[in-house]
C-alpha cells in the first residue's frame, strides 16, 4: 500500500511561494487563475496492509515529522 | 563559563560561535549531535547556524529528533540556558522549545546582509546589558527566517515580554526583511532561559568587520 501525503501552508498564512507563481502565470496571460497553492507531496511506500492501522500510523508520522502544524496542513490518502 | 556548542551534519556556524565566546573568556566545547549527553559543566548551550541536514523536508526538522536533543529539552527543562542563532533557532521551533516557526522568507530570496535590530525585552539574561529601544547592527543571513506564530500566540509572546528583538531600521522604526510577523528577529521561552534570533551576533564581534554590537548580547550570559 502507498501512503500519498500532501503538505501546505495553513489557510491563513501567507505562501509567498505560491503567490510567485500566481504573478509568474498572470504575467504569461493565464488569467484564469483566482489562487496557487504551493505545498509538497511525500510518497510512502508502507508495508501495512490494514488501512486503518497504516491511516492511524501516516497521521502519527504527518504529526511528528512531516509536517509542522504551527504553519502546515496534511492531507493522506491511501492507495 | 562553560559554553557547550552543538553540531549537527551542515551546521556552519560552530566555530565562529566558539571564536566568539572564547574571546570573551569562555571555556567552550563543540559537541557532535550523536551524543547523548551535555558536560554537567555546562553553563550555556548554543544551537549554532547552518544547514542541519540540508535543511531537508523543512529547517531543522530532522535535527530535531538527533540523538542529543533529548538530552537538550532535558537541560532546558531543568532551567538550563540554551541559545538557538538562526539554525539553531529553527531547530528549537521544530522541537518546541521556542513558540511560533520559521517560514519562506517573503520575498523568496536568501538574505544575507547586516541588519538593525531594536531591542523589545531586556528583563533576560541575553540582553540584559543592552536598554530597551537601544537598536544594534547584526549580520542576517538565512532563507527561512520568516517568523510565524498565530494571533494568541502572538498576544501571549506580548503579555509575557517574549519578543526579544525585532528588525528595524538604524532609527528604531519597523523595516521587515522577510516578512516576520510584527517583524520578530528573536523570542524566548516563557521561563526566559530559552532564547532564539535568526541574526548572528557571533558575527559582529569586531568593528573591523562592520559591527561589534554582537559583544554585549554574547556578553549577557556571563554574569548570571
Amino acid at each position: 500500500m502507498k501512503a500519498i501525503v500532501n503538505i501546505s501552508l495553513k489557510a491563513g498564512v501567507l505562501d509567498s511561494q505560491g503567490k510567485a507563481v500566481h504573478h509568474a502565470l498572470d504575467s504569461l496571460h493565464f488569467n484564469s487563475v483566482d489562487d496557487v497553492r504551493v505545498g509538497k507531496q511525500i510518497i510512502l511506500q508502507l508495508n501495512e496492509t490494514d488501512k486503518t492501522k497504516a491511516m492511524a500510523d501516516v497521521t502519527k508520522m504527518c504529526e511528528e515529522l512531516l509536517a509542522n502544524t504551527v504553519i502546515e496542513d496534511y492531507e493522506i490518502e491511501l492507495v | 563559563m562553560k559554553v557547550t556548542i552543538l553540531q549537527f551534519p551542515g551546521t556552519n556556524c560552530e566555530y565562529d560561535t566558539q571564536h566568539s565566546f572564547e574571546k570573551l573568556g569562555a571555556t567552550t566545547e563543540i559537541l557532535w549531535h550523536k551524543s547523548e549527553n551535555i558536560s554537567d559543566d555546562t553553563d550555556l548551550l548554543v544551537v549554532a547556524g547552518g544547514f542541519s541536514y540540508g535543511d531537508y523536508l523543512r529547517s531543522g526538522a530532522i535535527a530535531k529528533f538527533s540523538p542529543v536533543m533529548k538530552a537538550v529539552k532535558e537541560y532546558a527543562k531543568n532551567g538550563g540556558k540554551v541559545l538557538g542563532i538562526c539554525n539553531g533557532f529553527q531547530v528549537l521551533t521544530e522541537a518546541g522549545l521556542l513558540p511560533g516557526a520559521l517560514k519562506r522568507n517573503d520575498g523568496l530570496h536568501f538574505i544575507s546582509k547586516h541588519h538593525h535590530l531594536k531591542v523589545i525585552n531586556n528583563d533576560n539574561i541575553f540582553l540584559k546589558e543592552l536598554a530597551c529601544g537601544d537598536v544594534v547592527n547584526i549580520p542576517i543571513a538565512h532563507h527561512d527566517g520568516n517568523y510565524y506564530i498565530d494571533e494568541d500566540g502572538l498576544k501571549d509572546l506580548e503579555a509575557n515580554n517574549q519578543i526579544l528583538l525585532k528588525y528595524t531600521d538604524e532609527n528604531g522604526d519597523v523595516k521587515n526583511p522577510n516578512g516576520s510577523v510584527e517583524s520578530i528577529a528573536g523570542v524566548c521561552n516563557k521561563e526566559k532561559n530559552v532564547f532564539g534570533l535568526m541574526p548572528h551576533p557571533e558575527r559582529a564581534m569586531e568593528t573591523l568587520l562592520g559591527s561589534d554590537d554582537g559583544v554585549k548580547m554574547l556578553q549577557g550570559f556571563f554574569q548570571a
